[in-house]
């Protein structure tokens, strides 16, 4: 079997002293950094980037896999012990988590993400290892017409599977395009958008860039409403789950883990989705779903399981054709870029001890969350009561020194503080930065397939229908616009219609 | 005046992309187009600029005319004159001194002014642990960055008798 011998070849690579420990550095600062109050993974794995671009690539990587299972380890604890969710796809975990731990079955409840995050990752894990090289290879076959559709794709997809309002986040998406094309031209060398900035000749520096709109703006946010927040945090007691406990999420685990493979390769809201339809089933198919928000340990286990294997297996368009699903792997697709890694199908082939590494390194990861937190969970608690005010300067403080470090270069700092500011005026007018993130990073190689299609065809756009799967992929880019913007377009009509 | 803007947010938030549109339009203006079989540095930029017009149009439009905002709703509106302007402002600030001050004065006083000018930003300022955050930062990204990572940044910039 194949598919053995490459795992031995990801663990051969993964279980060296050094990148076990960088997994393990990663998961505990990671975990560290995600279970303060007001940060989530993107801020999270956005600060500590900088400090992985001195480590060989495989290393890197691993570590900032680390760094993303910890954040999103730590978003659900604070989500369950605070009722304070880090990110979106742990809102769900917080409903029926922080009941539990009001009810004082607090370490039952981290207990039960815990586990279900194993699981799931586990599964999700070795789903990746089957699907990704065959995916890889088809990818292989497409030629720049087909890329440039499979793209757009994406992009629309994740559009419209977010929340929120279609037109603006294309808006956003197109802009991050633009954004992303400054800098030299790569055919002809002209300087674009850079102001006659020598410093902006190498374009936008993306960590600036994510550092801007989901560090410092989201300070600022953070600052906005700073009201007294007295964290009550109880006593975390009873990590171990009774019998009955574990009967009741054996199933929920199994049903999220399925949800959240399947929809985590998804582009756009995979980790959220998964966890809001692994929620709602669980409630459907209970016995007692007047339980679920009072603390039904289901109502747990389920969305993490979901929550954790959807983020393992967004892995997958990232690693097999270099289109990032959401901001974290948009960040994932900037630090290889950075380390010098061109994301797409070529990578398992070409790198394959940096594809399997990683994939091994990720079941490792996941067992290391669960080692470590488990245990620790007393200094997490801890950390959660670390008051805002205190907790935001050295933030700031940690950005700077952080974009700074990446280039030495001053620009990059200022570029940090304007996109700080643009943060904050996007999200105060309901414009999701996130799609913006996903089109800098994919703006540049959307451009360079649209040139390589249209120097095959002779400048003949008509090229992206006449080739079968480029149309198909076009095709369902419109479809999924088209339904999208219908039920909304009839809903604000409706409203319009009862004035 | 209200009766004709029926969703501040969606108006501004329009009139936002345009201008945006038109910015990026104009700067790719300077940049050789080329034909479609060869696109030039402008041709990809361009066509961009318009499709971000036009969603702009989209979201300025929807907002004047669809959704009118009802008096009690607040999530719509800006309520531009309640946003944190001194928080915004002093944070900005503390990352521009510390791009400023990096080069010329060096790692440990540059940190040390951004930390402390951010702590400002808080309403529940204390001058005792804004001096304590500033000075564990700067011993930490002293340990960390210069001492772990190796950059090549003096504590103490030329100015003050740095390197």
């Amino acid at each position: 079997m194949e598919i053995f011998d490459n795992l031995a070849l990801g663990f051969s690579v993964a279980v060296t002293f050094q990148n076990i420990f960088y997994c393990f550095i990663g998961v505990l600062l990671g975990t560290l950094i995600g279970v303060l109050p007001g940060l989530g993974p993107v801020p999270t794995i956005a600060m500590l980037l900088p400090i992985t671009f001195g480590l060989p690539p495989v290393s890197a990587l691993i570590m900032l896999s680390g760094i993303y299972y910890g954040a999103q380890y730590g978003g659900s604890t604070t989500a369950i012990l605070i009722n304070l969710p880090g990110e979106s796809s742990s809102v769900v975990t917080a409903i029926d988590g922080y009941q539990m731990a009001r009810q004082g079955r607090a370490g039952a409840a981290l207990a039960t993400a815990a586990i279900g995050s194993f699981f799931a990752g586990s599964v999700a894990t070795f789903l990746l290892a089957v699907f990704a090289p065959p995916l890889a290879d088809l990818a292989l076959k497409f030629g720049p017409p087909e890329y440039f559709a499979l793209m757009v794709l994406g992009l629309v997809a994740s559009v419209a599977l977010a929340s929120g309002s279609v037109v603006k986040a294309l808006a956003m998406v197109v802009l991050g395009i633009l954004l992303g094309l400054s800098g030299q031209d790569v055919y002809t060398g002209t300087p674009r958008f850079t102001f006659d900035m020598l410093e902006l000749a190498d374009g936008i520096e993306f960590v600036a860039l994510a550092m801007g709109v989901f560090g410092i703006g989201e300070i600022v946010r953070n600052l906005e409403d700073e009201h007294t927040r007295t964290v009550m945090v109880q006593k975390v007691k009873g990590l171990l789950l009774s019998r009955d406990d574990i009967k009741r999420i054996i199933g929920p685990i199994l049903r999220g883990t399925f949800l959240g493979s399947f929809l985590g390769i998804l582009p756009g809201g995979g980790a959220i989705l998964s966890s809001f339809s692994a929620y709602s089933i669980e409630k459907k198919i209970s016995r007692h779903p007047e339980q679920f928000g009072k603390g039904a340990i289901e109502g747990v286990a389920g969305p993490e399981a979901a929550n954790n294997a959807g983020a393992q297996t967004s892995f997958i368009p990232m690693l097999t054709l270099g289109i990032p699903s959401n901001p974290v792997m948009a960040l994932m697709i900037g630090a290889l870029i950075i380390q010098g890694i061109v994301p797409g199908p070529n990578v398992v082939n070409e790198q394959p001890d940096l594809f399997w590494g990683i994939i091994a390194s990720m079941w490792i990861g996941n067992f290391m969350l669960v080692v470590l937190n488990l245990p620790l969970i007393g200094i997490w608690v801890r950390l959660l009561t670390v008051p805002y005010h205190i907790l935001f300067p050295l933030i700031v403080g940690f950005c700077c020194i952080g974009v700074y470090s990446v280039n030495n270069n001053a620009i990059d700092v200022f570029t940090m503080a304007l996109f700080g500011v643009v943060g904050y005026v996007l999200v105060k007018l309901d414009c999701e930065p996130a799609p913006l993130l996903l089109g800098f990073i994919i703006g540049p190689m959307l451009e360079e397939y649209l040139r390589r299609a249209m120097l095959i065809s002779r400048g003949d756009p008509t090229v992206f229908f006449t080739r079968p799967i480029s149309a198909t992929m076009l095709g369902l880019a419109i479809l999924a616009l088209v339904v999208v913007l219908l039920p909304s377009v009839r809903k604000k009509r409706e409203e319009a219609f009862q004035e | 005046m209200t009766r004709f803007v029926k969703n501040p947010k969606e108006v501004a938030s329009g009139l936002l992309i345009v201008f945006l549109a038109a910015f990026f339009a104009w700067q790719a203006m300077e940049l050789p187009m080329g034909r479609a079989i060869r696109m030039g540095p402008g041709y990809f930029p361009m066509i961009l600029a318009g499709l971000l017009g036009f969603l702009g149009i989209i979201v300025l439009l929807s907002g004047l005319t669809l959704r009118p905002v009802e008096a009690q709703d607040e999530t719509q509106k800006i309520g531009f004159w309640h946003w944190p302007w001194v928080p915004l402002g002093l944070v900005t600030l503390a990352v521009v001194v510390f791009g400023l001050g990096i080069r010329p004065l060096g790692l440990g006083p540059s940190m040390g002014l951004a930390v402390f000018l951010s702590t400002m930003a808080s309403r529940r300022f204390k001058l005792t642990t804004a001096l304590l955050s500033s000075f564990i930062m700067v011993a930490f990204s002293w340990a960390v960055f210069i001492k772990g990572l190796g950059l090549p940044l003096p504590m103490l910039g030329p100015w003050l008798g740095g390197y």
